[in-house]
């Protein structure tokens, strides 16, 4: 079989083609998204431990106590 | 917890002990579901026959079935969860509900979509208010309706118990999504893939379609890994455990 009539899916490309698409697309979407999150989550948690470590660093007496807002 | 709930599933259900286990278990998942799939869509695709009377436009099947099982399967995995959470309140649980729900929403929609585009050419419309079709819009708005339950609570954990007593009453759905092509007349086909039982369905055709459904499986478990850990990273945000990941601790101190 040709890659050509493979393609052309005996006339029915743009049905099982965009079909395919949105399976592809929807999926990559589910799985990107939660990846993103994950970091942005991470990222803001080495900020405020930081800024933690910082104000500590400030004031040594102060309560170390982790703050969970 | 009761006490015949196995030793090792009492740790699991820890979250520290469960991000570090998810997160070993999902690359694995995940790549087995490449493979997978890269075999069933060359077998569905390239190997089988066009159907003797749709063509090639069949072979939405590859996509569409799968998708339409993982609909049903993931709502039946969200309401055990939704159970186990009510009763033993345990937190992990609410967090499958709550990763569940995007996840097979997203199948779901596959599901419509696909459906949709392969009903266009064969039976000469987009959508009909057919049984099969309107109890899988349902399924979507179940979906919708757990998502949106959850987010309109402050109290996340009052939100997750809220969200999954919605998706235990709304399960009544899954028999009827499934029995609805012998319950109702419709345009929509009958089951020709069964269980127990001959499957009315050329071979050549069918291995295809199982293996594209083993991977859509292990694409599940991979994405609903990975959806809980991110959220247990959310919420144990302030606990010891997650300020001593190497991602967050290893750096922060740099």
């Amino acid at each position: 079989m040709s890659l050509q009539s493979f393609l052309a899916m005996g006339g029915y490309a743009g049905y099982v083609w965009s079909a395919y698409a949105v399976f592809f697309v929807v999926l990559l979407i589910d799985y990107l998204a939660p990846v993103v999150r994950h970091r942005q989550l991470l990222r803001q948690l080495r900020a405020r431990l930081a800024r933690q470590q910082a104000r500590q660093a400030r004031r040594p007496t102060a309560d170390p106590k982790p703050q969970t807002d | 917890m009761a006490n015949w709930i196995p030793h090792w599933l009492h740790r699991l259900s820890s979250p520290p002990t469960f991000y570090r286990f998810a997160g070993k278990v999902r690359p694995w998942c995940f790549w087995l579901a490449v493979v997978t799939a890269l075999v069933g869509l060359y077998g569905g695709l390239v190997m089988a026959p066009p159907d003797y009377q749709q063509g090639d436009v069949f072979r939405i099947i590859y996509i569409h079935v799968p998708s339409a099982w993982m609909s049903l399967f993931i709502y039946a995995t969200m309401a055990v969860a939704a159970f186990i959470a009510l009763v033993w309140r345990i937190k992990l649980a609410e967090v499958v509900i709550v990763q569940s729900a995007p996840l097979g929403a997203a199948f779901t929609f596959i599901t419509l979509v696909t459906g949709s585009i392969w009903g266009e050419p064969t039976w000469g419309t987009w959508w009909t208010w057919g049984a099969r079709l309107t109890s899988e819009l349902v399924l979507l708005f179940l979906y919708l309706g757990v998502i949106g339950l959850y987010h309109a609570f402050e109290d996340r954990r009052q939100g997750a118990r809220a969200a999954g007593f919605l998706a235990i009453i709304g399960a009544i759905n899954l028999p009827i999504v499934h029995y609805s092509v012998q319950w109702w007349n419709t345009l929509h086909q009958g089951t020709t893939v069964r269980l127990f039982g001959p499957s009315t369905i050329d071979p050549r055709m069918l291995w295809p379609l199982l293996v594209m459904a083993l991977a859509t499986h292990l694409y599940w478990a991979a994405s609903l890994l990975g959806r809980m850990r991110t959220d247990l990273v959310d919420l144990e945000g302030g606990k010891q455990w997650v300020r001593e990941l190497p991602q967050v601790k290893g750096r922060a101190s740099q």
